[in-house]
C-alpha cells in the first residue's frame, strides 16, 4: 500500500492488507502476532511493519511510504486470495462470484 | 484461442477469467481487449495486485481455483497452444535485432498442448483429476516470499505509483530495485522497460533488455518447464 504519512487509519491498513488489528495483536489467516500496546485509532507502519515482516519504503523526495507483502507463506491452506478489478464491459467483478465453478485465471499483459 | 476452449468447457461448469497487469491502465489494455471482443470476464489491474497476491511472475499466467474457491494449482506458464511462430521459418524482413529475440523465443519453454490437455482433465473429472494438487504439493509448489521479494514488491508499487503521478524520474530508480531484489520477477521488467521502450530494447535508462537479460538469466528462468 502506497500513502503519503507513515501513520494510518487502522481501517484503511485492514483494508488494504488483508490484516486486522485486535486487541490480541495483529492477525492475518489464523495467526496473531502480539503487539506492545493495543490498537488505537491510527498506526504507525514504522514500527508495525517490522513486526509484521512486511518492508516499508520511504521515497522522501515524493514525500511517500510502500508497504509491501509480508514475507512468508503465499498462501495459508488452499484458498485462493480473492480480488476484485473493473471489467472491460464496465462494472466490478470478483473472484468470488465464480463459486460454484471451476475457474483458471489467465494473468495477460500488452506488453 | 482461450475463446474457443472457454467455449468449449462452459456447459461443463467452467470460467475463463482474464486479467491484463498493466500499470498504464485502460489506455493501454482496452484495444487488445475490444479487438477480442471476450465473452468472458475481462479484467485489468492497474497495480499487478494478482502479481503480488498469487506470486505471478510473468505472463501468461494461469491458476486454477475450484468451486469452493480453492486453489488447485499454483500460478505456471499458460499457454493454449504451442505458439505457431515457433515451427515458422523466420521471413527475410525482419530486423537483425528481431531475429535474435526469436531465436532466442524459440528456446522457451511454452508447451500449451500438455497445459490444456490438463485443464481438460481436471475440468472433467474435478478432485479425481492427477493435475488437481494435494494441499501439501500445492504449498511445497507455492513456497514463501523471501524477504527480498516483499522489499522489491514494495519498491515495484512505489515506482508505479510514481509513474502514473508523472514522476518517472524518481520511479526509474525504485524499479531498477525492484529488479535488483527479484531478477527473475519477468512481469516487474518488462512492466518497467515498456514503459520507456514497447521493444525493451537497450536504452539510456534501464541499459538493458529483453534479449539481453533472458540469455544472462536462461530459458528455464523465464518460464519454468511445466511440472504437471
Amino acid at each position: 500500500m502506497i500513502t503519503s504519512a507513515p501513520a494510518v487509519p487502522v481501517a484503511e491498513f485492514e483494508e488494504r492488507t488483508g490484516w486486522e488489528l485486535k486487541p490480541e495483536g495483529a492477525c492475518h489467516w489464523n495467526v496473531c502476532i502480539p503487539l506492545p500496546a493495543p490498537p488505537g485509532a491510527d498506526v504507525d507502519l514504522r514500527d508495525l511493519a517490522p513486526r509484521l515482516r512486511m518492508p516499508l519504503v520511504h521515497e522522501p523526495e515524493a514525500g511517500l511510504w510502500a508497504l509491501g507483502p509480508a514475507a512468508g507463506p503465499v498462501l495459508d491452506g488452499a484458498g485462493a486470495p480473492d480480488f476484485t478489478l473493473p471489467d472491460w464491459r464496465g462494472g466490478e467483478f470478483s473472484l468470488s462470484s465464480l463459486r460454484g465453478r471451476k475457474v483458471l485465471i489467465l494473468a495477460w499483459a500488452p506488453w | 484461442m482461450w475463446r474457443g476452449l472457454r467455449e468449449e468447457l462452459k456447459d461443463q461448469g467452467f470460467e475463463l477469467v482474464t486479467v491484463a497487469l498493466e500499470t498504464r491502465g485502460w489506455d493501454e489494455a482496452r484495444r487488445w481487449i475490444e479487438a477480442a471482443q471476450p465473452d468472458h470476464p475481462s479484467l485489468l489491474d492497474a497495480t499487478h495486485r494478482l502479481g503480488e497476491l498469487y506470486g505471478i511472475v510473468n505472463v501468461p499466467t494461469g491458476v486454477w481455483v475450484d468451486e469452493r474457491g480453492n486453489l488447485v494449482r499454483p500460478p505456471e506458464p499458460a499457454f493454449p497452444a504451442r505458439p505457431a511462430f515457433l515451427d515458422q521459418p523466420l521471413p527475410d524482413t525482419v530486423s537483425p535485432r528481431m531475429r535474435e529475440v526469436l531465436t532466442e523465443a524459440r528456446k522457451l519453454n511454452m508447451d500449451g498442448d500438455r497445459y490444456v490437455a490438463a485443464l481438460r482433465d481436471w475440468v472433467a473429472k474435478g478432485t479425481h483429476s492427477r493435475y488437481a494438487l494435494a494441499p501439501e504439493e500445492l504449498a511445497r509448489r507455492l513456497g514463501e516470499r523471501s524477504p527480498d521479494a516483499v522489499l522489491g514488491a514494495a519498491h515495484f508499487e512505489l515506482a508505479q505509483h510514481l509513474s502514473r503521478a508523472g514522476r518517472d524520474e524518481l520511479a526509474v530508480a525504485h524499479f531498477k530495485e525492484a529488479h535488483r531484489l527479484q531478477p527473475r520477477n519477468w512481469a516487474h521488467k518488462r512492466q518497467a522497460w515498456s514503459l520507456v521502450d514497447r521493444t525493451q530494447t537497450p536504452n539510456e535508462v534501464y541499459g538493458t533488455g529483453w534479449l539481453e537479460e533472458v540469455r544472462a538469466l536462461g530459458a528455464d528462468s523465464y518460464y519454468p518447464p511445466l511440472e504437471l
